[in-house]
């Protein structure tokens, strides 16, 4: 529990209504989008400014309080399950577009602000902005920096990092400051901007950003194609890529996740299909229409049972909605959905999903794999019932040798979702006990009293668990 | 004041909660920014379905008590359902949200004067189609008599809180005690019967909304549907079930099941959408009940609006006309989140000659009328209705159509609160279907569809 001075303190710097420590207000913030994880913060903190930032962290900071900065909560990660208690930080009124400069084609946000709302807005000029999480309609783009967070056109785009010229950082002793700017060039010094996206909050606190725009693509199409077998599918990727073509979405359904789907939408897709890629360009009309047709050449060669092309908007969505409905499918199956998310060299997709069915079999647990198999994302998702100890063992003990197949394929534990609580654990099997050291320093010189989302990242043991409940 | 009885509430929450429907959510946080309590409270998670699942969850888990905050946020939810359709997951928060309410007023200890309103309203009113034509009746004498004036003049009504006193104002006419008792008589369809139906005729929409009940059947007459309209039908029971009187509702439920079982109809239509929702939902109501379950599944699968069914019917490709005029459309909550109509008044209105349809922003968003909520929650509910007539401004609409009787009196309370009467005018979209049908045969002075 907090000391009540404290509580005085903290709400005499953003105003008491902007502090809560009911029971309520504390369940209410216990949790996040990460199944069966859950742990009470002391209170609950809404800033209104940078310079109230500065100040609850320096606060924190003398009376070593633990501090958890929350977006909307969405991570899959246990990132901001407040395990060791302290306070959770809100950015709900910290939530502004500040500018769109469209001589630079920037745009200046502060933490807070939806990364829905910021496409929509600058979509609105004509201006594109491409880091899109499934998630987006209601990620923060804080919580995007922080899990450098990607999306369906990461293949083609790259993901938020790609997207980030400068930041307004609050150091854990309170400290603002800022980092990059406005400038395409700017070698100046160590990179902090790109050191703090995908710091997972363990850092400081990110309090604007400044991100980069470029022009909308022209037009876009989209076509969808069948597999008899899963390597057809996987040579196709390489050979698209090999063919010097870079989709603008590239994803991929296996046959579970198919099945499931169409119980679930009834779009007619073939349930016999091994599997299904969803594959996208957009840029001036005549350059989609080439790389469609021999992106669609090339499927074919590579044994497609079917190649289909959108004829309008309409049906591109349809097409869509096949990969977009996987998530709401798969969610209905089972009370309990895990989404995990390993990645591999495009060329490994098709030893990954194998590797993943194997274990999955071996384990007697049920998992579906879908993904961007455009850059080797893939969500191997698996619908379970958190009741059941055994079966979840079970499930933890597969997502394990799943972990481990990625890394032996040349991957990792994480492209998107990141470490948090339940990666922490074989982050070191993807780092080694260097890698880990060289981290730890650089956490060390930030926040020397461990108050940034303390229990993060690191792990305490290697204690291997997927899913913990405290 | 209200005291609660916290180790039964506990209790209840863990013997009655539906255990898998709250693990179902696995708290993505899609729902959030459809949730208008959510968006109202600056973004307050313990404001949102996510975070009442969540405390609801932790209630049953004895992961904390069920105190006066949880209370609270449940009573301020408004029941609108919107975080259902986007709900990867289906999770039917409506149904938690129904139980767990039911839970706290069975061991709430009511304040002398609030049961005495709550037992006169549930108890003693709405189930009583005798007692709601009086009631109706009493208020069309005090509006005939000159006394309203009276009432007004004298200031009386600034006793009221605001919006009631508002609200006085945005009434209807009420019909007299006789148009009021005359039973709806059987109607067969001109020609050959497309379809037979039962019209749900309802309390409010047979008392104070009686105009549009004969409108509605004269739509599905002209529609070609044979009508029948039971006697012994009775309230639908949502205010009950929403209130957290679920006995109540599920009486009622049960004496509506038996009279339209005599009836024998293909569907069984409505004109209120959240009755519509409610008897919808019947199957869901008496699951547990072995005797009632099929019988309740089978009336919840006839339940259809009455858009739905004239849309069905092609009434739309009827050459309605009416003068030119700018409409937009209000949904009812419960129409479009639980019945999921929302495209068929749309396309039936686009479909009238000399309407100017203008989409409103956020038209799915609720008005905060919700049952009662905007006479328990009445600042908050005044500000769902502030935000709503900004957006109806900016349609500059002169006509707004509704398709439930809270929602159509509610908005003529936010018409009245802007000083827009007389510009702006509300109405249910039967009324306004009628108007646009009479006006063709006006026009074309021929009759039938
Ligand atoms: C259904 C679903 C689909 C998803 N799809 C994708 C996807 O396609 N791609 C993808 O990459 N991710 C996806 N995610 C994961 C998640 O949505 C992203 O990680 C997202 O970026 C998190 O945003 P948030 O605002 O919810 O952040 P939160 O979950 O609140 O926080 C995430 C992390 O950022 C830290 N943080 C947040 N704000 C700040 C700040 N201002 N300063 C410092 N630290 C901060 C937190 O401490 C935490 O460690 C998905 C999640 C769900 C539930
Ligand atoms: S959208 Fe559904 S699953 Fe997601 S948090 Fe809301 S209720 Fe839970
Ligand atoms: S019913 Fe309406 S107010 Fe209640 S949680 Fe759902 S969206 Fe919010």
């Amino acid at each position: 529990m907090l000391d009540p001075s404290v509580l005085n303190e903290l709400k005499a710097i953003v105003g008491p209504d902007n502090v809560e420590s009911s029971a309520m207000d504390r369940l209410a913030y216990s949790y996040d989008a990460t199944p069966n994880l859950q742990a009470m913060p002391d209170a609950v903190v809404s800033p209104r400014s940078t310079e109230e930032v500065s100040k609850v962290l320096a606060l924190c900071n003398r009376r070593r309080i633990p501090v958890v900065p929350r977006g909307s909560g969405t991570n899959l990660c246990g990132g901001t399950t407040p395990l060791s208690g302290g306070i959770v930080l809100l950015f709900r009124h910290m939530n502004r577009i500040l500018e769109i400069d469209e001589q630079n084609l920037t745009a200046t946000v502060q933490a807070g602000v939806i990364t829905l709302d910021l496409i929509r807005e600058v979509e609105r000029r004509g201006l594109f902005y491409p880091p899109d999480p499934s998630s987006m309609k209601i990620s923060t783009i804080g919580g995007n920096l922080n899990e450098n967070s990607g999306g369906l056109r990461g293949l083609k785009y790259g993901v938020t990092r790609d997207y980030v010229l400068g930041l307004e950082i609050v150091l854990p002793s309170g400290d603002i400051i800022r980092t990059g700017g406005k400038l395409a060039k700017d070698v100046a010094g160590y990179d902090l901007t790109r050191l703090f996206v995908g710091s997972e909050g363990t850092l400081g606190v990110i309090t604007q950003a400044i991100l980069k725009l470029i022009p909308m693509p022209e037009s876009k199409k989209t076509m969808l194609a069948l597999y008899g077998s899963l390597e057809d599918a996987a040579a196709s990727v390489s050979a698209i890529i090999a063919a010097r073509i870079i989709p603008a979405t590239l994803e991929f359904l296996d046959r579970p996740t198919l099945e499931v789907v169409e119980q679930f939408a009834q779009i007619g897709l073939p349930t016999d299909a091994q599997a299904v890629l969803l594959i996208e360009q957009d840029g001036p009309p005549e350059v989609v229409d080439r790389d469609l047709a021999r992106m669609a050449e090339i499927c074919r060669g590579h044994r497609a049972l079917s190649v289909r092309v959108a004829r309008d908007e309409n049906e591109a969505d349809g097409l869509r909605a096949a990969r977009r409905s996987a998530l709401s499918a798969l969610a209905r199956l089972a009370p309990t959905t895990i989404l995990e998310d390993a990645t591999v060299p495009r060329s490994q997709i098709a030893p990954m999903v194998r590797a993943i069915r194997e274990i999955a079999d071996k384990y007697g647990v049920r998992i579906c794999t879908f993904g961007h198999a455009g850059d080797g994302n893939l969500h191997p998702t698996c619908v379970t019932d958190a009741r059941d100890p055994d079966e979840l063992h079970r499930v933890e003990q597969a997502f394990e040798e799943i972990f481990e197949r990625a890394i032996e394929l040349g991957g990792t534990i994480t492209g998107e979702h990141g470490v948090g609580v339940v990666k922490a654990p074989y982050l070191e099997m993807k780092l080694g006990a260097a890698g880990i050291e060289a981290m730890k320093a650089v956490k060390q010189a930030f926040d020397p009293n461990g108050i940034m989302n303390p229990g993060k990242v690191f792990a305490k043991s290697s204690r291997k668990r997927v899913v913990v409940e405290s | 004041m209200t005291a609660l009885d916290k180790a039964k509430i506990q209790a209840e929450f863990k013997a009655r909660m539906d255990e898998d429907e709250l693990l179902n959510c696995m708290r993505c946080g899609f729902c959030l920014p459809s949730c208008p309590t959510y968006v109202q409270s600056g973004n307050r998670e313990a404001y949102s379905p996510r975070g009442r699942i969540a405390l609801m969850k932790a209630v049953a888990d004895g992961r904390i008590e069920p105190d006066e905050d949880i209370e609270r946020t449940l009573n301020e939810c408004l029941g609108c359902r919107a975080c259902e359709p986007v709900c990867p997951s289906g999770v039917r928060y409506g149904h938690l949200l129904e139980e767990a309410r039911d839970i706290i007023n069975r061991n709430k200890k009511y304040s002398l004067p609030a049961r005495a309103v709550r037992s006169l309203v549930f108890k003693h009113l709405f189930p009583h189609p005798k007692r709601m034509r009086r009631m109706t009746a009493l208020l069309g004498v005090y509006q005939r008599t000159g006394l309203a004036r009276l009432v007004r003049k004298t200031k009386l009504l600034n006793l009221l809180p605001q919006p009631l006193a508002a609200m006085e104002r945005a009434l209807p006419q009420a019909p007299t005690l006789r148009e009021m008792s005359r039973p709806h008589a059987p109607v067969r369809a001109r020609g050959t019967a497309r379809a037979t139906v039962g019209f749900f005729s309802g309390c409010l929409m047979d008392t104070m909304f009686r105009e549009t009940n004969i409108a509605t059947m004269k739509l599905l007459e002209k529609a070609g549907c044979n009508i029948v309209v039971p006697g012994t039908q009775n309230c639908c029971g949502a205010l009950h079930g929403h209130a957290g009187e679920k006995s109540g509702a599920v009486e009622l439920a049960k004496r509506n099941i038996e009279a339209f079982e005599s009836a024998d109809v293909d569907y069984i239509v409505t004109n209120a959408g959240g009755c519509g929702a409610y008897l919808a939902d019947y199957g869901h109501l008496l699951r547990d009940d072995p005797a009632w379950a099929g019988r309740a599944a089978s009336f919840s699968a006839k339940i259809k609006d009455i858009s739905a069914i004239l849309f069905e019917l092609g009434f739309h490709e009827s050459g309605l006309r009416l003068p030119p005029q700018v409409v937009t459309y209000q949904d009812s909550c419960h129409l479009r989140n639980v019945q999921r109509t929302s495209e068929q008044p749309r396309k039936l209105l686009r479909a009238i000659e000399g309407v100017d349809y203008r989409e409103m922003e956020q038209a799915d968003r609720c008005c905060g009328s919700a049952g009662i909520y905007n006479l328990v929650h009445a600042d908050l509910s005044m500000k769902f209705l502030d935000d709503k007539m900004a957006r109806v401004r900016e349609t500059q609409a002169t006509t707004i159509v509704t398709a439930n009787p809270g929602c159509l009196l509610q908005m003529k309370l936010g018409v009245e609160r802007e000083g827009l009467s007389g510009r702006v005018r509300v109405v249910h979209i039967a009324d306004f279907l009628l108007e646009a049908m009479d006006n063709r045969q006006d026009a074309s002075g021929s009759g039938g569809v």
